[in-house]
């Protein structure tokens, strides 16, 4: 299997990259990481006149920490995120998510950046960066703009980015706080694409009240889910004997999941309730320690 | 048909210098224009991990990176894992020991990607094995034999 020809683009800088991109037309895609893309090109799913590799692109690949922002370049490898200090305590769900991600040696290439870019609706990070209203910034010839995971991942495949766009960077915003956070996934295999999974982030006030929920779902929609309804119903209810079972169902409720060889849409609903709310307990007790 | 790139690389310490074709991924430039035919291509699409090779250092998929990507860089096959004098590392004797292999086609990836795992997590747990091993296939042994050669390799009892 041989991708079909292209031609190769490796720019040095940002402004380079948009450049390419405004000059060389629809049919060109940037490549980041390239542990999806480039599968899809040797199945020939895929084929474009021009490849823009963003991998020299230095200012991408930094890690910074902001008040209270945690701001991710586009660039960086997954097996970065996984033992990155900083984003361990900014963003512990991002640390947690990142281990379900492939193999490691898919994560030693596999880019922040790229797993957003490429809206799978079955992978991790999208529903993470939805779950936690984190904000995407992209760049083009014509400037700059910042746009919400929210409106971000518009179906299968398929973002808000335009095809001169390049994803530079992802905010999170930091929780402060007594927080916990969790991913619970179910896949046939390690490594393999989650049938279903959850994203979930809790904080409790003083009185061991949820004062905050967040519910991202993945594998269970055309795009990332977030489950407002179930985080709408267990904020303010106090920690211990939370009905997180109700939640899930709740959650589960909010979602379209579809059916395919590996799981109907109705065992995925049944099950994605359950991941919910497994989530949402280890994230519970999590924020009950801290 | 786009025009071949220049791309200048580091081989098992060897510096090369090729003309390649920008689809060209690194796995078939190392077997058709470097030679070295120990790094096996399974799927071609990055599921089998028959491909692994060290890239700086770390274990990747050769045919998911095109070998212009590859510009700069040091790559490592199974070839290069072996000692000067020409003997087995001991990931690959502990292979050998171990039965971590019978028709051998994939036996390449986990040499190279055991290699790379060990470096950095010199003694592993049982579950760490096989989580570590999940990135490759293996279709004949059951992969019992090869999570006892990673173990001997260890040096775990």
């Amino acid at each position: 299997m041989k991708p079909a020809p292209f031609e190769y683009h490796a720019p040095r800088t940002l402004s380079e990259a948009v450049s390419l991109l405004r000059d060389l037309g629809e049919d060109t895609k940037v490549l980041a990481g390239g542990q999806s893309l480039v599968p899809m090109m040797a199945l020939r799913l895929a084929r474009f006149d021009h490849l823009v590799d963003l991998n020299r692109v230095g200012e991408l690949a930094s890690v910074k920490r902001r008040d209270g922002t945690l701001r991710v370049g586009a660039l960086v490898r997954q097996a970065r995120i996984e033992r990155d200090r900083t984003v361990a305590e900014a963003v512990p769900l991002m640390a947690k998510a990142t281990p379900l991600i492939g193999h490691f040696q898919i994560r030693n290439r596999g880019t922040i950046g790229g797993s957003l870019a490429h809206a799978d609706p079955t992978a991790e990070y999208p529903a993470v960066a939805l779950a936690l209203d984190a904000k995407l910034e992209l760049a083009s010839a014509a400037g700059t703009r910042v746009v919400p995971a929210s409106e971000f991942f518009v179906s299968t495949f398929m973002t808000a980015a335009e095809a001169d766009e390049v994803l530079t960077a992802i905010r999170f915003p930091v929780w402060a706080g007594r927080c916990g956070f969790a991913v619970e996934e179910v896949a046939r295999r390690l490594g393999d694409f989650a049938l279903t999974g959850a994203a979930c982030g809790v904080e409790l006030d003083d009185s061991d009240r949820i004062a905050r929920a967040a519910i991202g779902m993945f594998g269970m929609g055309s795009t990332p889910l977030r489950a407002s309804e179930a985080e709408k119903a267990l904020t303010g209810n106090p920690a211990t004997g939370a009905d997180v079972a109700e939640a899930g169902r709740a959650a589960a409720a909010e979602s379209d999941p579809p059916g395919d060889i590996h799981a109907s849409a109705a065992y995925r609903r049944a099950v994605g309730g359950v991941v919910v709310a497994r989530a949402l307990r280890a994230a519970i007790e999590e924020a009950r320690r801290a | 048909m786009p025009e071949p790139m220049t791309v200048t690389l580091t081989v098992n310490g060897e510096r090369r210098q090729m003309l390649v074709e920008p689809r060209k991924t690194l796995a078939d430039f190392l077997r058709e224009d470097c030679a070295l035919t120990g790094t096996h291509l399974g799927c071609e699409h990055g599921v089998c991990g028959a491909c692994t090779v060290l890239l700086d250092g770390d274990a990747v998929r050769s045919c998911l990176l095109f070998a212009v990507q590859a510009e700069g860089a040091e790559v490592t096959t199974v070839e290069g894992l072996t000692p000067p004098d020409g003997g087995l590392s001991r990931v690959q004797a502990a292979f050998r020991e171990a039965h971590g292999l019978q028709c051998g086609f994939c036996t390449p990836g986990f040499i190279v990607s055991v290699t790379a795992y060990l470096r950095d997590h010199p003694s592993p747990s049982d579950d760490e094995i096989r989580e570590a091993l999940s990135g490759n296939l293996c279709r004949c042994t059951g992969y019992q034999g090869i999570v006892n050669a990673v173990r001997l390799a260890a040096g775990l009892p």
